[in-house]
């Protein structure tokens, strides 16, 4: 196990150079200049000229591509054109809060996707399993954003119980963990009781009947440590998701986290912090995978790596 | 009605299926009786109901099946319309079952030992856990599972199908169950491991007295292991018998085609004449023929065999047969 670790580790230094690389050029092309945003209308090109050289943003792009490699590795990621502060201690500023938006919202979509697929699956095609299966495709099929202001709308405005956006304590938390786990409690629950279903056919589920096994115990002990492997894996890969930025939850709510940062530097044209927040991104989502692969191993003895 | 050494009764026993299309009568009135320490055989094709009949008496039938009628006597307890804890406490307990398909009969995220105990656990309610693993360690040492302390630790998929369907008589035995209902469990088997297991259940009935009903396609089984036999075509039971008296004088039309099919182990009358089949195809159960529902693929068929379904007649000597030819 440790050395199929350290192997996906390395296989995952080519992946992290191509996603730069690819972030790299896309931050090349896209229209507009980021001295001039900064700068007001009315200072001269000769100003402008002076900045962009200080900047290094005149030298041919491998160089500048080159550079930022060599910086990253040193664990520099440069100085936020916008913010003028560095990159690094933004991304660390702005990741507790999403850590903490992430895990409330993963454990929403669990708590509620998982008992609610589990109880689909045993009352199939019941009024039960037709309301759970509507609500869960609203949940999939509702953007968050239109989720985010209806329970602004009802819970802060009209309800007035919760306060609108913003981050100054937990009860500023139940409302973006609610719609963010709302849309992947969808996602999770319809796939537990698809993987429950197709797991209750197997022949070793008639064998735990045969033994005299409840039937609450025949689905709990027996075929739903099976079903969740196909879910583990999108629940691993949901969480790294999360925790590179619930960019739309944070925008509606006002939460200072890793989406809401590369929202406002790619409208600043700021390309150290938006390069920084992707590379931080890229890391978070391949570690989720390993997660996900190595809970993978653990639940399923058939899967072994060496 | 019933002496003391009966251990299972079944009578008039009828299992449908409730389809889209229609009513399948998988079980079609059939009535098997098996007394203590005694090895019944039920034989047929594929599709002739005999496995549900055991899932039947398992009472595991899943909808749209049904039981509709019928008895399931079990030590004089009638198991059709028992409660649901009634039957959980029987089942793996007085009355257990092994599958076809060791393959895919044991669950593949746990080690093949806690699956074992499971069973033991679930009927002994005050057994501890090491009590019951020493138990399980016994029980594979019993039905001949080598190193059985580092086996009670692997997992199905590191097993043979051998082993596995040794670890599934050591779950289906734990408890010394009453009955032991074996449904093909050597079909997935290499011949040579087929006859390993079939000695090793012949073994442990004799020293558990318990009782086994074999579920099989394969007569070559029912002649070496089985007292009695019951011929199953159709959802309904064709010809019973002591099981010499079935090999030495079928009387059923099908039973003496099932016969004739046995490839004989002399080759070059095989190559000659070609391995003997039953013509046609077993029925529809949707759409069953009108009379004997053999007389399609009979022989033997006459004008009056398309027109009535023949009752089961006893031709003497606990032997009993479906056809028009015999009489009362």
């Amino acid at each position: 196990m440790g050395h199929y670790i350290i192997r996906r580790l390395v296989i995952s230094i080519p992946v992290t150079f191509g996603i730069a690389l690819i972030t790299f050029i896309l931050l090349n092309v896209i229209p507009g200049d980021p001295v001039a945003l900064m700068m007001k209308d009315h200072i001269s090109a000769d100003v402008v000229a002076r900045v962009r050289a200080q900047m290094q943003l005149d030298d041919p792009a491998y160089i500048r591509f080159f550079r930022f490699i060599w910086n990253a590795l040193h664990g520099d990621f440069g100085v936020s054109y916008k913010l003028n502060r560095s990159v690094s201690s933004l991304l660390m500023d702005a990741f507790p809060n999403t850590l903490i938006l992430a895990i409330s919202g993963a454990l929403v979509s669990w708590i509620i996707g998982i008992p609610a697929g589990v109880l689909s699956a045993v009352k199939k095609r019941s009024f039960l399993d037709n309301s759970i299966m509507g609500f869960s495709l609203l949940g999939v099929s509702i953007p968050v954003f239109w989720a985010g202001l209806l329970f602004q709308y009802i819970f802060a405005f009209w309800l007035g119980i919760l306060p609108v956006s913003g981050f100054d304590g937990p009860e500023y938390l139940i409302m973006p963990a609610i719609v963010l786990g709302w849309s992947s409690a969808g996602t999770i629950s319809r796939l537990t009781r698809s993987s429950l279903l197709e797991v209750m056919r197997n022949d070793y589920i008639r064998t735990a009947r045969a033994k005299g096994n409840l039937e609450l115990k025949v689905v709990i002990n027996h075929a739903l440590k099976n079903a969740m492997l196909p879910v583990v894996t999108v629940m691993a890969l949901q969480v790294a998701g999360l925790l590179s930025g619930a960019v739309i939850t944070e925008t509606v709510f006002g939460i200072p986290g890793i989406g809401r940062i590369a929202v406002n530097a790619i409208q600043n044209r700021d390309m150290p912090l938006l390069q920084g927040a992707v590379m931080f991104t890229t890391v978070l989502v391949i570690l989720g995978n390993l997660v996900a692969d190595v809970l993978y191993s653990l639940l399923d003895p058939r899967i072994k790596y060496d | 009605m019933n002496d003391a050494s009966t251990i299972l009764e079944i009578n008039n026993l009828k299992t449908y299926f409730y389809t889209d299309k229609g009513v399948v009568p998988a079980v079609d009135d059939i009535s098997i009786k098996v007394k203590k320490g005694q090895i019944i055989g039920i034989v047929g094709e594929s599709g002739c109901g005999k496995s549900m009949t055991s899932l039947s008496i398992m009472q595991l039938i899943a909808p749209p099946g049904k039981i509709a009628g019928g008895e399931i006597l079990f030590q004089n307890k009638n198991l059709v319309g028992i409660s649901k804890a009634e039957m959980r406490s029987l089942r793996g307990n007085e009355l257990s079952m092994i599958f076809q398909e060791p393959m895919t009969s044991l669950n593949p995220v746990y080690p093949v030992g806690k699956q074992v105990a499971e069973t033991l656990l679930l009927h002994n309610k005050h057994m501890k856990k090491a009590e019951a693993k020493q138990k399980v360690i016994e029980m594979f040492k019993m039905v001949g599972i080598p190193e059985p302390e580092e086996r009670y630790r692997v997992f199905p998929h590191q097993l043979s199908g051998g082993l596995r369907q040794r670890v599934m008589i050591a779950m289906a035995l734990i408890c010394r169950s009453k009955l032991l209902i074996a449904d093909e469990p050597t079909t997935a088997l290499d011949v040579t491991i087929e006859a390993q297991i079939l000695k090793l259940m012949k073994n442990l009935q004799e020293e558990i007295d318990t009782s086994i009903i074999m579920i099989t396609h394969n007569l070559g089984i029912v002649a070496e292991m089985c007292d009695y036999v019951y011929v199953m075509y159709a959802g309904k039971i064709m010809e019973q018998a002591d099981v010499y008296e079935l090999f030495d004088h079928p009387k059923h039309p099908y039973t003496e085609g099932l016969l004739k099919s046995i490839p004989r182990s002399n080759v070059q009358q095989n190559k000659e004449k070609g391995l003997y089949s039953i013509k046609g195809m077993v029925p529809n159960m949707l759409n069953l023929p009108k009379g004997c529902r053999f007389h399609p693929r009979c022989i033997y068929a006459e004008d009056a065999c398309r027109e009535v379904e023949p009752d089961l007649v006893d031709v003497g000597e606990g032997h009993l047969v479906r056809c028009i030819k015999y009489k009362n």
